[in-house]
């Protein structure tokens, strides 16, 4: 700038006039500037699931809580807000798409992660996850550096040792929730050793499968398991039909047997009253009595008789005459 | 003021900062550092903070303080009993000494991580290679259950044979951890811990190991299938015993009673008839003439009987 005016510039052989800003202007400008930055790097906003970390000078100096606060301005003092109230979550063997109450997850190409094998020498499929959250914020930022990755890494080492310790049926079904407790037990416990600062909620193991070339046979056991209940329930409802039923028949049996009884003896009661009430008479009457039973008798039976022969003494050999033969019949 | 003079104090408040800048430095609270003069280290620094130093002739070298990973490749080991494997190791290292880290790989993370993996590489090859796949796979000797099918039909867990092993993972890692936590200690590394992150079957024992699972699984379900027949076949008898028995009981029981009615008639008959045998034989002889005779019976009477011996002569006297 010359003598000529302190607010024009040459270009090009010509001069442009440039409007004038006062010596007033440009310092109110790096007030504002300056003060905003001050603002900006002092002021600031914790969230209700962080907390404030503050460093002065890269030396760790503070947690501050939930709520708006004040640090020393321009990069003297820096912050970092760790999410101390959210639970974290990682997924081992798969990996949730988009969550939400359809949620979509991706099962193929984490195979290096689930495929693991067990302590009979077999191999299984787990897919498994760990809820995590941040305990100590000052150990999660300053202890380890790829605290991500750490909690990754030492899960899939605490999931394959108690994997490696157990059948595959244990891993399969009866022993997942002591699995699970084990690998939360020894992650955290190293974790611990670390100084992540991290503490464990959850392990919990998702889907657990055989390998897919094994899975038919494991699903002909089930298939087989069923065709078991089946023919046992098929004998049962047999034998459920059958057996009642004979004692049913059985009871009926009976019954009949008591009836049969109750007949015979009063029909031997009544048989036996009639006799003696016919013998109380005859004893007071006996040949009279005697006489009339018997003639009685011959008056009803004889009527009855189609064919009747009267033979007197004299005559004899009439039998052949008769056509009798023994057998015939006669004398019934 | 004077322009000359303004450039002077600009000039000097400008070199001011420059030494400031040059003589403070910070070290955060994640890092360490080593002042060099004219290249050569002086001193190290490992507490935070803002620290000084002389001006233009010292530098500084920062270093991560914090546990720092490695992650090692999948290598393809034969165990002692010469089974493949692919074994998956990470481990978790820091920079201890960094005077010994700059002097041995320049400082450099990425010839540590170079160097890491040979060291650790050739500990997890030698350890694995000592020991056989189940010493590598388990970890203790806890009893490992599976289940089977009771001769009652209801699974059950029974404990399974297994190998006994002498060592056991966790013990491995351990010696593999030694063994390699000793030679980075001269590139001022502490190896804090290595681990056996995977360990899997190569493909064509995997294929194998395939087989010998589908085998024990159809072994299984041919168990249960004659299980279930067994059992069918035992309440299938159950049924046949029960019918007989209950078939049986109750004949034996309506006999039991009809036996005992006959007796009560017997005794009720004999008590009556026994008051006078003779009339009571007559009484019934003319009783049954009445239900024998019918229309088909021929009746041959000679004129001697009772019936017709009025019609041959009268009684003298009646």
């Amino acid at each position: 700038m010359d003598s000529r005016g302190r607010n024009s510039v040459v270009l090009g052989g010509e001069e442009f006039h440039m409007p004038a800003i006062s010596k007033r202007t440009i310092g109110f400008v790096v007030i504002i500037v300056v003060g905003l930055i001050f603002l900006v790097t002092t002021f600031y906003k914790v969230g209700a699931d962080e907390v404030g970390i503050i460093r002065r000078f890269g030396r760790y100096s503070r947690t501050t809580q939930p709520g708006l606060h004040l640090k020393w301005p321009f990069g003297i003092e820096t912050l970092k807000k760790p999410k101390v109230k959210r639970n974290f979550t990682q997924e081992f063997g798969f990996r949730t798409v988009k969550p939400g109450v359809l949620t979509q997850i991706r099962k193929t190409g984490y195979a290096d992660e689930s495929l693991m094998l067990t302590g009979d020498l077999n191999v299984g499929v787990v897919e498994w996850i760990v809820q995590y959250k941040i305990e100590d914020p000052k150990a999660y930022l300053f202890n380890v550096r790829e605290a991500e990755e750490t909690i990754r890494d030492i899960a899939e080492v605490a999931m394959r040792l108690s994997v490696g310790d157990g059948s595959v049926d244990e891993v399969l079904t009866f022993g997942k929730m002591d699995i699970a407790e084990e690998v939360r037990e020894r992650l955290q416990a190293v974790l611990d050793a670390y100084e992540l600062g991290i503490q464990i909620i959850l392990v919990a193991l998702q889907d657990v499968n055989p390998p897919d070339k094994v899975k038919p046979a494991f699903d002909e056991v089930n298939s087989a398991m069923q065709d078991k209940d089946k023919l046992i329930q098929e004998a049962r409802r047999e034998y459920n039909e059958v057996v009642p039923r004979a004692s049913g028949e059985a009871e009926k049996m009976i019954k009949e047997a008591e009836g049969y009884a109750v007949e015979r003896v009063n029909t031997a009661r009544g048989d036996a009253q009639k006799f003696m009430a016919l013998w109380r008479e005859y004893r007071n009457a006996k040949d009279v009595t005697k006489r009339r039973l018997y003639l009685e008798t011959i008056q009803e039976v004889i009527p009855r008789l189609e064919k009747k022969y009267i033979i007197d003494d004299g005559v004899k050999g009439l039998m052949p005459l008769l056509g009798i033969t023994p057998q015939a019949g006669g004398a019934k | 003021m004077r322009p000359n003079k303004v450039i002077l104090l600009i000039v000097v408040v400008i070199f001011g900062l420059i030494i400031i800048n040059s003589a403070f430095f910070i070290v955060d609270q994640t890092k360490q550092a080593i002042i060099t003069q004219f290249g050569k280290p002086i001193r190290e620094v490992k507490e935070p903070g803002l620290k000084v130093k002389w001006p233009f002739i010292q530098r500084v070298i920062l270093f991560d303080k914090r546990l720092l990973q490695w992650d090692g490749r999948p290598t393809r080991i034969p165990t002692l009993d010469k089974k493949y494997i692919w074994v998956d190791t990470c481990a978790r290292w820091r920079i201890i000494s960094p005077l010994k880290f700059l002097e041995s790989v320049e400082g450099n993370e990425s010839i540590a991580q170079a160097k890491l993996d040979n060291i650790i590489e050739g500990a997890v090859r030698n350890r694995i290679a000592d020991n056989a796949l189940i010493e590598v796979v388990r970890n203790s000797n806890r009893p490992i259950y599976t289940t089977q099918v009771s001769s009652g039909g209801a699974e059950v867990r029974v404990q399974k044979e297994v190998e006994e092993i002498e060592v056991g993972r966790e013990k491995i890692t351990r010696a593999i951890l030694e063994d390699a936590a000793e030679k980075t200690l001269a590139l001022g590394i502490e190896l804090v811990d290595v681990r056996i992150k995977r360990i899997n079957y190569v493909e064509t024992v995997r294929e194998r190991v395939f087989e010998r699972m589908i085998a024990e699984r159809l072994q299984m379900a041919a168990q249960y299938r004659s299980q279930g027949e067994g059992e069918k076949s035992k309440i299938l008898g159950d049924k046949e015993i029960q019918l007989k028995t209950i078939l049986s009981q109750a004949y034996r029981q309506s006999q039991e009673i009809k036996g005992q009615a006959d007796a009560e008639a017997t005794k009720i008959y004999a008590d009556a008839f026994k008051k006078d045998p003779e009339f009571y034989s007559f009484v019934k002889t003319l009783e049954i003439y009445k239900n024998t005779l019918d229309e088909n019976t021929w009746l041959i009477l000679t004129t001697d009987s009772d019936y017709l011996k009025y019609l041959k002569s009268l009684p003298p006297g009646g």
